[in-house]
């Protein structure tokens, strides 16, 4: 018979079989969701972080922004009253770690893209109070004058390509993402181009109002710009999504 | 001897360290009794909302909701939180509808002169206002110097009629002035920058002032063509006024003397502004919220 003795004395034992419980309630809880169909919902526009938006996610990470800011508008009135349509998995398809967040000590940033001018998100971004009088937000200056490390950004596309965001690195996978995303997008998302990519985005949007290089700003303000804004909701009915739940 | 051992509690039947035991103590009742009608719930839970996985599924719960979409399909389904804020959507709209019907059919004169009407633009357009445009044109619509112009005045870059105001609000705005360093030297731009100050009844050298007039009004600086022969701005372009001592760019209030304020003025031709750039709302609000803050805006206090 078993004996809880067995357990209690045997620190290997114990180790294992706790895991054995608790990932009873993930499994339970997380593992269908990868096998229901519509739990990433079929919609258009979504696609992945071109170059500089790519790394201006990795400032936003490195920052710390989902510390205070989620990305995660829930179906509530009012919710979608203050930030707009709530928001959909397919949304964060391409998002490794996803920037959901659990923590709002500012607004949700899901939908935040076109909604500010450029000028308003670098003015905010270096001093917050100068716009925001009741604001909390820290000051986060450097990231104007920090010049963008761009070196390493085909290295990291090939990560997340391997995770199955469809950066291409191939003419087969170029293609495919031709087909998938059109032409303009398929080229933004071809690794072999990055760099020439970030410069040309950077260059032509200039989103920190400085022609003389690319600063830390630039990334994080055309991710900013993005957040939200790739599926056109005036393309669907606004019940278009209940099916999916 | 039996006896006393029934009265003694059990124990689990573990031993450590040779005398160390732990005693089996049952759970009260009433925590028994509370857990077992969680269960109960829990299999009532099971019932009525979405809860077990099935393969490519799961059971959908024989709970419903019914709503009604954009396109006036009504349609009942499985609870769900997506449905339900269709429902509490539908409850509020139609709350609302009355409203948002006049606003439909109304002008925007027409609504800013119903005073019913008007109090619903007053309480519905301060929410939007603070959540869209507060964050440039700050509470209440003050402005911010060097950003966003003031809504309360009556100077209007881009026009401060209802029609105006609607347009952009819908399409955004984006500031343009051309650069002038390298095509005037700094002479020229102190005489420029007397000019307009002249407006102002700031001391400044008439000569200067009266050269800045001349150069105005020249093809050299050809500052006319924008800003109009009488430098009163050309609200379709959304050229500055630059009689009214009012400003945005050049922070000339703020400047104490006059070498200042001419500096402040000089800045802003030397540099030219690529900035102003106010979103596109038509995408992100209704056209009925458009137009319900377009009267919001005009009773700021400087409407046309």
């Amino acid at each position: 018979m078993f004996k809880h003795e067995w357990l209690e004395t045997n620190i290997g034992l114990l180790t294992v079989a706790t895991m054995l419980a608790i990932s009873i309630g993930g499994l339970v809880e997380i593992a269908p969701l990868f096998f229901i169909k519509g739990t990433v919902e079929k919609v258009d526009g979504v696609r992945p972080y071109t170059p500089l938006e790519l790394r201006g996610r990795d400032i936003y990470q490195r920052e710390g922004c989902y510390l205070c800011h989620s990305q995660m508008i829930r179906p509530f009135r009012d919710e979608a009253l203050r930030y707009g349509h709530y928001s959909l998995a397919a949304e964060s398809q391409y998002d490794h770690p996803f920037q959901w967040g659990s923590k709002r000590t500012g607004p949700d940033l899901a939908r935040v893209g076109k909604k500010y001018s450029n000028e308003w998100m670098v003015q905010h971004l270096v001093a917050p109070r100068s716009l925001v009088p009741q604001s909390v937000m820290p000051n986060f200056p450097w990231l104007l004058t920090n010049q963008l490390d761009y070196s390493d950004i085909q290295d990291r596309m090939k990560a997340l390509r391997l995770t199955g965001v469809p950066y291409s690195l191939n003419k087969a996978e170029y293609d495919a993402n031709v087909k998938k995303f059109g032409a303009a997008t398929a080229k933004m998302l071809d690794i072999t181009h990055a760099k020439q990519n970030l410069i040309a985005q950077a260059q032509e949007n200039n989103y920190d109002g400085d022609r003389s290089g690319i600063s830390e700003m630039d990334a994080l303000v055309a991710y900013l710009q993005v957040l939200g804004t790739m599926v056109d909701f005036s393309k669907y009915d606004d019940d278009a999504f209940v099916k999916y739940r | 001897m039996s006896m006393q051992k029934q009265q003694e509690p059990q124990t689990t039947g573990h031993v450590w360290d040779g005398d160390l035991q732990e005693y089996n103590n049952p759970l009260p009742n009433w925590w028994l009794i509370g857990f077992y009608l969680t269960v109960i719930f829990a299999i009532g839970y099971w019932f009525l909302y979405p809860a077990w996985p099935i393969a490519g599924t799961y059971t959908k719960g024989f709970a419903t909701i019914t709503y009604t979409n954009d396109k006036g399909v009504t349609k009942t389904v499985h609870w769900n939180s997506r449905a339900l804020l269709m429902e509490e959507t539908n409850a509020a709209v139609a709350k609302q509808k009355p409203y948002y019907d006049k606003i439909g059919s109304m002008t925007p004169e027409q609504i800013a002169r119903d005073p019913d009407m008007n109090s619903f633009v007053i309480s519905a357009g301060k929410s939007l206002f603070s959540n869209n445009c507060a964050a440039c044109h700050q509470q209440g619509g003050v402005g911010k110097m060097g950003f966003a112009p003031n809504l309360t005045d009556d100077d209007w870059l881009y026009g401060g009629h209802f029609d105006q105001i609607q347009q952009t609000i819908t399409l955004g705005r984006h500031g343009y002035m051309p650069p002038f360093k390298g095509v005037l030297n700094d002479q020229q731009m102190t005489e420029l920058a007397d000019y307009v100050l002249s407006f102002t009844k700031v001391p400044v050298n008439p000569e200067s002032a009266k050269a800045g007039d001349a150069l105005f009004h020249s093809e050299t600086a050809a500052c006319y063509y924008c800003h109009g022969a009488n430098a009163k701005g050309r609200t379709v372009i959304g050229s500055a006024n630059l009689t009214d001592n009012i400003w945005l760019w050049a922070n000339v209030p703020a400047a104490k003397t006059v070498a200042d304020k001419e500096d402040a003025i000089k800045h802003v031709i030397t540099n030219g502004l690529h900035k102003g750039v106010m979103p596109t709302w038509g995408g992100r609000l209704s056209p009925d919220q458009i137009k319900l803050l377009t009267v919001y805006v005009h009773d700021l206090g400087g409407g046309q």
